[in-house]
């Protein structure tokens, strides 16, 4: 006969405290999204609540064109210091739009472009030194990102094209494309590389070369996670702060010219929020703008992702 | 020993006798099971098993792939709790106890059936720690009382010999074989008193094969033993009773060396006979 | 048999064969040009930025550099309280972010099934939590953790007539703010090591009578420790580098002291370049300090994921291996 050994008894209550306590921490990514909604919301709700920010910053003050000074036309500003404050937002949407479009001008031909190359004409070994590269660049923290703009690119750029302001959309719109590249190479590369082999060898197999497997095969299945790496650097070209505001020049101001200088959403509330009062409505606004850039952010991420969601059951579809 | 059919038409019971030479006078059968449904979501994977697994005998539950075998093997000590979204109907009892309503937590089931698995599973850690591990998760504190188990489990599966001067290794520096027999040393080393076998020799070569199944026929004295095999001829070796299973249902029950010679199903007799599987 | 073009009008007889003549086909030499192109390009434009940073940059690192405050408005001395700050500024941010990103994965791994309600939400959050811009971090640490949970705390604890003593930019605000823009970091990477776990060796655990939390105590976590780190380190990485998100929670441009206090503001590599780039007074005399600490945060910054990859490398290499 064997003897038994006497074990200790184990304890429900920690097993079940355990549990709890690992669901609880579970649970912080969802409660943090939830208060980073709450919490900055809250404070651009007065907008459309208090009179008395209401005066100069109502919701249609913040959208219209405004008569701000008597018998002088309507027109869009922002100018919170002044006398006469401001809210205007076009001109900061403007400039945010003006930046992010010239950085996926930037990024979309140089990040698809190099993701296609590393997926289909790279050998093994060029993979192993652009991928590295790539995450190098991705590294590369926006701050110095933005140092490089101010300090090399907007010297460049004045000289080569003889601009009047050095710190422009042109100048942040490509350091914030440098930012954007590894996002879009890294969807559109995985994008690529997923595609199964059986459909690449399928279009091999009837007699195709490795190019017009490329063409014909890859990059159509491949092209809504492109797709969705264009739409998700989109959204980072949008969101991003310190590039635009130490290479834009940070001037509010309404101009079609990609020359000259801009203001983003971003960069009004890093440059701004320092110096407001609490619970003025300037400070109010500038939650508004906050709530504005996170709403939108939130509606291209989950666009993206959606988008990438349903390529992978696509791709799996098919092989299944 | 029982004889069961399970044509709906036909089913006749004997009372087994009592064994000449049980070591003890406590009840022959060691573990029983009746009328056993056993879900995965909502697909139906065990239908209305019925059996008894006597004590200090092999019982080979054998069938094709998919048949259920691993399932029902894995019904014995809950283990298919540890899969989300699976249901269990019936009664499994250990010496008359319900496994799963009298026993609060299934490690206490599990520490007194205890498996071996078909891929043989070391975990990471020295060879010593490895057998240990089971004592020192059930709260055995004392060293040398440690000490004295491994070393007595390693001999119960004939790999002391082999390692006896390399205790602190790394238990994957041995082969194959040695660790699937690690992983037996692992499983005794909480004493239990039935051992379920995964198909524990699928994987390896004839001779650690031949190794593992004269293990078997040692424990068994001490032990009592439910073995899942594809390999027929292994059941046949090893094992005293059979459980021949296809789709989900126990097809025929019985003494290993009937049922290799005289089936009573035609079913059994084809898989036997190699007509499928 | 007779052979004809397919281009020629079909007066074939039934049966016979008739040859298809296929047109040259392009090789895609020109996009395999254009694509190397952007590729070249873009290791070009990396290559001067790093290059530009490491010329500016290494004349001005020596030991003094890095071990001395800053001196005469930032002309000269060294940025030793930047990199005291940036330090403790991550390493309570570690603290923070690394139990909670692990105990996140363990939950989505480990305790709910992969298509449960509960799994989806916490992962559209994640998902969420990634995207959320940086600045929106910096205006929720303000709004959030100095205005409520500071100012709370003040008003718990503290008489009114005293001056705020949580409610205030501080690095404990910073480190928190942080933990939760890098907790996607971490979770991510936590879960890629959980994937590479063999559930025979979970089987194992439990049917020696381990219960579920000594199993990923003592079997789940030591083997997803390479994963852990990945993400802790990648974590840091991205922590150190980010601006807005500390630019109104704690970080200062000059201080006298050093952080020894939770409440304490701190001195930041970051921050430091972001103020000393755009509001020097002198812009010629302060580049030699600015570009020596670009330099040392980018260096930091490529040690740190350096490591983080060659950890994930080798563990993926294992996992195919093994």
């Amino acid at each position: 006969m064997i003897q038994k050994l006497k074990f200790k008894p184990k304890s429900r209550v920690r097993e079940f405290i355990g549990e709890k306590l690992i669901a609880l921490n579970a649970f912080a990514a969802l409660i943090a999204i939830l208060l980073i909604f709450a919490f900055v919301f809250k404070e651009a709700v007065p907008v459309f609540t208090d009179s008395y920010i209401q005066e100069d910053a109502s919701f249609d003050k913040l959208i219209f064109q405004q008569e701000y000074y008597e018998g002088r036309p309507a027109k869009w500003s922002w100018q919170p210091n002044s006398e006469a404050p401001k809210y205007s937002l076009y001109p900061l949407f403007l400039g945010t739009l003006k930046a992010a479009l010239i950085a996926m001008l930037f990024a979309i031909p140089l990040g698809v472009g190099a993701a296609i190359y590393a997926s289909e004409f790279a050998s093994r070994r060029l993979r192993e030194i652009i991928k590295p590269a790539i995450e190098t660049l991705a590294a590369i923290p926006s701050v110095v990102l933005g140092f490089f703009a101010l300090m090399i690119l907007a010297t460049v750029l004045q000289e080569t094209l003889g601009l009047t302001f050095r710190l422009n959309a042109l100048n942040a719109g490509i350091a914030l494309g440098l930012a954007v590249i590894p996002i879009v190479f890294t969807v559109a590369e995985d994008a690529m590389t997923s595609v199964p082999r059986s459909l690449r060898d399928a279009a091999t197999a009837l007699g195709a070369n490795p190019w017009q497997v490329s063409l014909t095969t890859v990059l159509p299945a491949a092209m809504p996670g492109i797709a969705a790496g264009v739409v998700l650097g989109f959204g980072r070209a949008v969101g991003e702060t310190m590039i635009v505001l130490m290479a834009s020049g940070n001037a509010a101001i309404i101009s079609a010219s990609f020359l000259d200088s801009v203001r983003t959403f971003s960069a009004t509330i890093a440059a701004e929020l320092a110096e407001v009062v609490f619970g003025s409505t300037h400070y109010t606004v500038l939650f508004m703008i906050g709530s504005l850039l996170f709403v939108f952010t939130f509606l291209i991420n989950l666009g993206g992702d959606v988008i990438l969601a349903r390529l992978k059951e696509r791709l799996q579809g098919r092989i299944g | 020993m029982p004889v069961r059919s399970f044509d709906s038409d036909v089913s006749m019971e004997e009372k087994l006798p009592a064994k000449a030479g049980d070591m003890n006078d406590k009840q022959p059968i060691k573990m029983s099971v009746a009328d056993v449904d056993f879900f995965y979501g909502r697909a139906q994977a065990l239908f209305d098993i019925s059996m008894d697994i006597e004590r200090h005998r092999v019982t080979a539950l054998i069938g094709p792939s998919g048949c259920g075998k691993s399932t029902f093997l894995r019904t014995l000590n809950r283990m298919n709790e540890t899969i989300p979204g699976t249901r269990m109907e019936g009664t499994v009892l250990l010496d008359g106890r319900d496994v799963y309503r009298d026993f609060t937590e299934p490690s206490a089931v599990r520490t007194r059936v205890g498996m071996v698995f078909q891929k043989s599973n070391p975990f990471p850690k020295s060879i010593f720690d490895n057998v240990a591990y089971g004592l020192r998760v059930n709260g055995i504190k004392d060293k040398q009382l440690i000490t004295n188990v491994v070393e007595e489990s390693l001999h119960r599966a004939a790999l002391w010999d082999e390692v006896r001067d390399k205790l602190d290794n790394s238990a994957f520096m041995l082969s194959g074989g040695q660790q699937q027999r690690l992983c037996i040393a692992r499983a005794l080393a909480v004493r239990p008193e039935v051992i379920l076998m995964d198909e524990p020799a699928s994987a390896l070569d004839p001779i650690s094969t031949a190794k593992i199944e004269d293990l078997i026929g040692e424990l068994k004295r001490d032990y009592t033993i439910v073995i899942v095999t594809h390999n027929m001829q292994q059941a046949a070796r090893v094992s005293d009773c059979t459980a021949f299973f296809y789709e989900g249902v126990l097809i025929e029950f019985g003494d290993t060396k009937q049922m290799f010679t005289r089936p009573e199903k035609k079913k059994t007799e084809d898989y036997i006979t190699g007509r499928f599987g | 048999m007779n052979h004809q073009a397919a281009t020629a009008t079909p007066t074939t007889r039934p049966g016979a064969i008739v040859t298809l003549e296929f047109h040259p086909k392009t090789r895609g030499h020109i996009p395999r040009g254009l694509t190397l192109a952007a590729v070249l390009i873009i290791l070009v434009i990396l290559a001067v930025i790093i290059g530009n940073i490491l010329i500016g940059g290494i004349s001005t690192i020596s030991w003094e550099f890095l071990s001395h405050p800053p001196e005469q408005g930032m002309e000269a001395g060294g940025i030793f309280p930047a990199i005291f700050g940036t330090v403790a500024l991550v390493i309570l941010m570690v603290i923070a972010v690394v139990p909670v990103g692990v105990m996140t994965a363990i939950y989505l791994h480990e305790y709910t099934p992969p298509t449960s309600r509960t799994t989806r939400l916490i992962r559209v959050a994640i998902n969420n939590l990634a995207g959320v811009p940086s600045i929106v971090f910096g205006l929720f640490g303000l709004g959030f953790f100095i205005a409520f949970v500071g100012g709370g705390l003040d008003s718990l604890f503290y008489a009114e007539d005293g001056g705020p003593v949580w409610g205030q930019p501080a690095i404990v605000w910073a480190a928190l703010t942080l933990a939760l823009l890098t907790l996607p970091v971490v979770i991510v990477s936590t879960e890629e090591a959980l994937r590479t776990i063999p559930p025979e060796l979970k089987d194992a655990s439990y049917a020696l009578g381990g219960t579920k939390l000594q199993t990923i105590w003592r079997i789940i976590i030591p083997h997803a420790a390479p994963g852990i780190l990945t993400g802790s380190i990648l974590a840091v990485s991205r922590g150190a580098g980010e601006v807005a998100p500390i630019m109104f929670t704690g970080a200062a441009y000059y201080l006298p002291y050093l952080p020894t206090k939770l409440n304490d503001q701190f001195m930041e590599l970051g921050y430091h370049i972001y103020v000393m780039a755009t509001q020097s007074p002198d812009v010629e005399a302060t580049k030699p300090l600015l570009y020596g600490t670009v330099l040392v945060l980018l260096v930091l910054t490529f040690i740190l994921n350096s490591v983080a990859i060659m950890i994930r490398s080798r563990m993926r290499k294992n996992r195919a291996g093994s």
